[in-house]
């Protein structure tokens, strides 16, 4: 289990060195120049050559790849060029809205996914699974910002309950946090609990389909029984790895939800800092996605784990 | 069925999620005295006097902040902090006598000091002010007395009044100055209160402002980029005026709804289709002339501006009083197109780049002049670009395009054209003496005249083509009065909005 871990570690770091050089080349590559884009066309050479030292632009790209990862080790994250606030701050700030509009809409759609994909299984190739089915393959044809749009129509348009978009902060009080993340994290969790269903249904369809159900059955075991004991447990693996990847999706992929909603999140922070070349927050952002992907990772792997003991060996 | 139960709460838990939401409606929220206003863009920070984007002048311009000068609604420029002003003889000292009593919102006076302190800073070797050309006429400020200031000038300059009524002159004190960025302060009629990054600035209304009181006594500012999102935020009354709607298709129908105002206005965004004349096909002035006959300029507004917006025929905006109709010079002829470009030795036809930055203008507005050049025979390659890279390719470098489409919004700045390794590559040795005589101007009528002259320059030069002005077309909550219609400069001055 020890050397489990410390692998695990220690192929977090080569992985988030090894995005933070892709990022930082990638970014150096690419063409713009963040002093004109922030003074415009109407700027004298002088003073687009004070920002550039002001903003320290002016040093060799190997010594600013250096001073950047220096910071990061020791917790300095930078200075946002276009805000100049400190990117640690303005990455709180939308987390703040990120994770718990990922929280909400990852609930939304286990809450409505998993029985929905049990009820399919249990009902195969009969009405309720079709049902199910049907309705997931619709759900999954719909494009989010699309079925965002129609739930602005009808709940903030229409019927006036909600805001059409917008996040008023959490210092305005949770209720009304909530209620500005509740239509983006439901348009969010729609096609994430139709992937969720159908994976659901096929693995416990799949366990369902195992000698040691059969073994159960002949026991006599009752069918909330067998379920509970036998099919879910070994069903899980699959689904916790959706679960996870889905997470981190979640996290990283929903600017589209966000600009339909205008939320300021981490993605529309990502977005705008790369038109802007905002290099610091890009750089921060992306290697802190990366690394958010992998923690999520290691803790499937764990969960895996617990559920069963077998990977361990293989590991 | 242990499952069905743990979905029947589930279920219950998603119903119950949606009741909470059902407390008030949204639009029944409003409260006298309260605006808020939808902006496109959010601002990078709140220092009009340390960046370009358009978006800081729009929350803070004469409402937080506020110049000696400054411009109004129809562009005309009015007393601001300076109550007015003495031009000597020869034009080259300007005594200006400020407001007393006027308080910067952190309590401290606006003093003669201030304003020194204000051009030095704009005007200083390491100063990050994007239009530091403003300042450059400036040799000295004096500062006799504290309600006195008197600036000497290089040389005459007939638009320095109006020059000081930008944002970017805008006068901040030396204690708060470097913290503009995140925590303003200013003199205006509304102090900054806070800053939701990504959703919001609020402003509140500063009790302790020198002149006439607002009627509001808060203002946000609610950042919404995307155009559909901003026509449902209008529609679910969340927004009270939204000055510059990014979806003119959906004006028609907040039309015809009884609950809003449509307003169309003039800005000055003129839409250019700029040729680089550092190729040698474009220092033909007969495939200039060919490609302006080639294009159809209502079919372009028509098109990709849903029919809002002025022809124009040279680089100056329709509304301004030295303005001269020259969009009758080369009409859309396409045999004439056809028979000068012949003339020029392009008879097999011509593969150009058309290289279109991200707004609506560009991209829709390239697809169909695209069309229209391929009718002579010009096959125009569109390629999309982003901001930073049309910066970094067409506007600067190596100027890698042949053609591009972009709006040009800075107020009177017909002087790019003169401007040294512009990315025009346009030069005229007549427009830059006309140019010079302007700066030496200072009589209106003689100004108006030297600007009309430039402007029949440019257009017989066909140093661009030039499409169409830019309209200002927004949306407000009926019953909203004292909002800007046009946009001389852009700012959204709320400091007269009331509600009827």
């Amino acid at each position: 289990m020890l050397t489990f871990f410390a692998r695990r570690v220690a192929a977090l770091f080569l992985t988030l060195l090894a995005a933070s050089a892709v990022v930082f080349v990638v970014l150096e590559v690419l063409p713009g120049d963040v002093a004109q884009i922030m003074l415009g066309t109407g700027a004298q050479e002088d003073t687009l050559a004070a920002l550039r030292t002001q903003l320290g632009l002016d040093r060799p790209a190997a010594e600013r790849y250096i001073r950047w990862l220096a910071g990061l080790v020791s917790g300095d994250l930078g200075t946002s060029y276009t805000y100049d606030v400190p990117v640690a701050e303005l990455v709180r700030d939308r987390l703040s809205v990120t994770i718990p509009l990922a929280l909400l809409a990852f609930i939304i759609s286990a809450l409505v996914a998993l029985p929905a994909g049990m009820f399919a299984a249990q009902h195969h190739n009969r009405l309720g699974d079709w049902g199910v089915m049907a309705t997931s393959q619709l759900a999954l044809a719909i494009p989010n910002f699309w079925f965002a749009i129609l739930l602005i129509l009808v709940f903030s348009v229409a019927l006036g309950w909600l805001p059409a978009g917008g996040f008023p902060g959490w210092s305005e009080g949770i209720g009304q946090a909530i209620r500005s993340l509740l239509l983006p994290s439901l348009a969010l969790a729609l096609g994430e609990a139709a992937i969720l269903a159908r994976v659901t249904r096929g693995a416990i369809l799949d366990t369902l389909g195992e000698d040691f159900i059969r073994t159960a059955r002949a026991k006599g075991l009752g069918t909330t029984e067998i379920m509970r004991r036998h099919v879910l447990r070994n069903a899980f693996i699959p689904i916790a790895t959706i679960l996870g990847l889905q997470f981190a999706f979640l996290v990283a992929g929903a600017v589209i939800v966000e600009n339909v909603f205008h939320l300021p999140g981490l993605g529309r922070l990502l977005v705008q800092a790369v038109h802007q070349r905002d290099l610091f927050v890009v750089r921060d952002v992306a290697v802190l996605l990366a690394g958010l992907v992998i923690v999520v990772n290691f803790m499937v792997d764990g969960v895996y784990a617990l559920i069963d003991p077998r990977p361990r060996i293989e590991l | 069925m242990g499952f069905s139960k743990t979905a029947r709460v589930g279920l219950a838990g998603l119903v119950l999620c949606l009741l909470a939401g059902l407390g008030l409606r949204v639009s029944e929220l409003r409260a006298e005295g309260r605006l808020v206003v939808g902006v496109t863009l959010e601002p990078p920070h709140l220092d009009p006097t340390a960046g370009a984007a358009a978006a800081i002048d729009e929350v803070v311009y004469a409402n937080l902040f506020e110049g000696l000068t400054r411009i109004d609604e129809n562009g005309a420029v009015q007393p601001a902090l300076a109550m007015r002003w003495d031009i000597s003889e020869d034009g080259l000292t300007y005594t200006f006598h400020l407001r007393e009593g006027v308080r910067f919102h952190d309590g401290s006076t606006m003093e003669s000091s201030d304003v020194a302190f204000s051009l030095q800073r704009a005007s200083a070797t390491d100063s990050t002010n994007a239009q530091k050309r403003l300042f450059e006429p400036i040799a000295s400020v004096a500062t006799p007395d504290p309600a006195t200031v008197l600036i000497t000038l290089k040389r005459a300059n007939g638009l320095f009044l109006w020059n000081m009524g930008w944002g970017d002159a805008v006068i901040v004190a030396p204690e708060s100055a470097d913290a503009n960025k995140t925590q303003p302060v200013g003199t205006g009629p509304f102090r900054f209160e806070r800053w939701v990054k990504g959703d919001s600035v609020q402003l509140e209304r500063f009790d302790g402002y020198w002149g006439a009181k607002p009627s509001m006594d808060r203002v946000t500012f609610k950042i919404i980029p995307d155009p559909s999102a901003q026509v449902a935020a209008m529609l679910a009354g969340d927004i009270d005026v939204f000055p510059n709607l990014g979806a003119p298709e959906s004006l028609k129908r907040f039309e015809d709804d009884s609950r809003f105002d449509v307003f169309v206005g003039t800005t000055e965004g003129e839409t250019i289709l700029v040729m680089n004349q550092r190729r040698a096909l474009f220092q033909d002035i007969r495939v200039r002339r060919a490609i302006a006959h080639a294009i159809d300029r209502n079919a372009v507004i028509d098109g990709a501006m849903f029919g809002y917006g002025t022809p124009i025929g040279s680089h100056f905006a329709p509304h301004s009083e030295a303005y001269v109709d020259l969009t009758g010079l080369y009409p859309h002829d396409q045999g004439k197109a056809r028979s000068l470009l012949e003339e020029a030795g392009h008879g097999g036809g011509i593969d150009l780049v058309l290289k279109l930055p991200p707004p609506s203008y560009a991209r829709r507005g390239g697809e169909i002049i695209a069309a229209q050049l391929a009718k002579v025979g010009i096959k125009a390659e569109i390629v999309p670009v982003e901001w930073a890279q049309w910066l970094a390719d067409v506007f600067r470098n190596d100027h890698l395009f042949d053609l591009t489409i972009v709006s040009h919004t800075e107020p009177l700045d017909i002087d790019i054209y003169t401007r040294d390794e512009y990315y025009f590559g346009y030069f005229s040795a007549p427009l830059e003496s006309v140019m010079t005589a302007l700066l030496d101007a200072t009589d209106d009528a003689d100004r108006n005249k030297l600007y009309g002259r430039a402007q029949r320059i440019i257009a017989d030069d066909v140093a661009n083509v030039f499409l169409f002005q830019l309209a200002k077309h927004g949306v407000q909550r009926r019953g909203l009065k004292g909002m800007w219609r046009n946009s001389p400069i852009q700012a959204n001055d709320v400091t007269r909005a009331r509600w009827e």
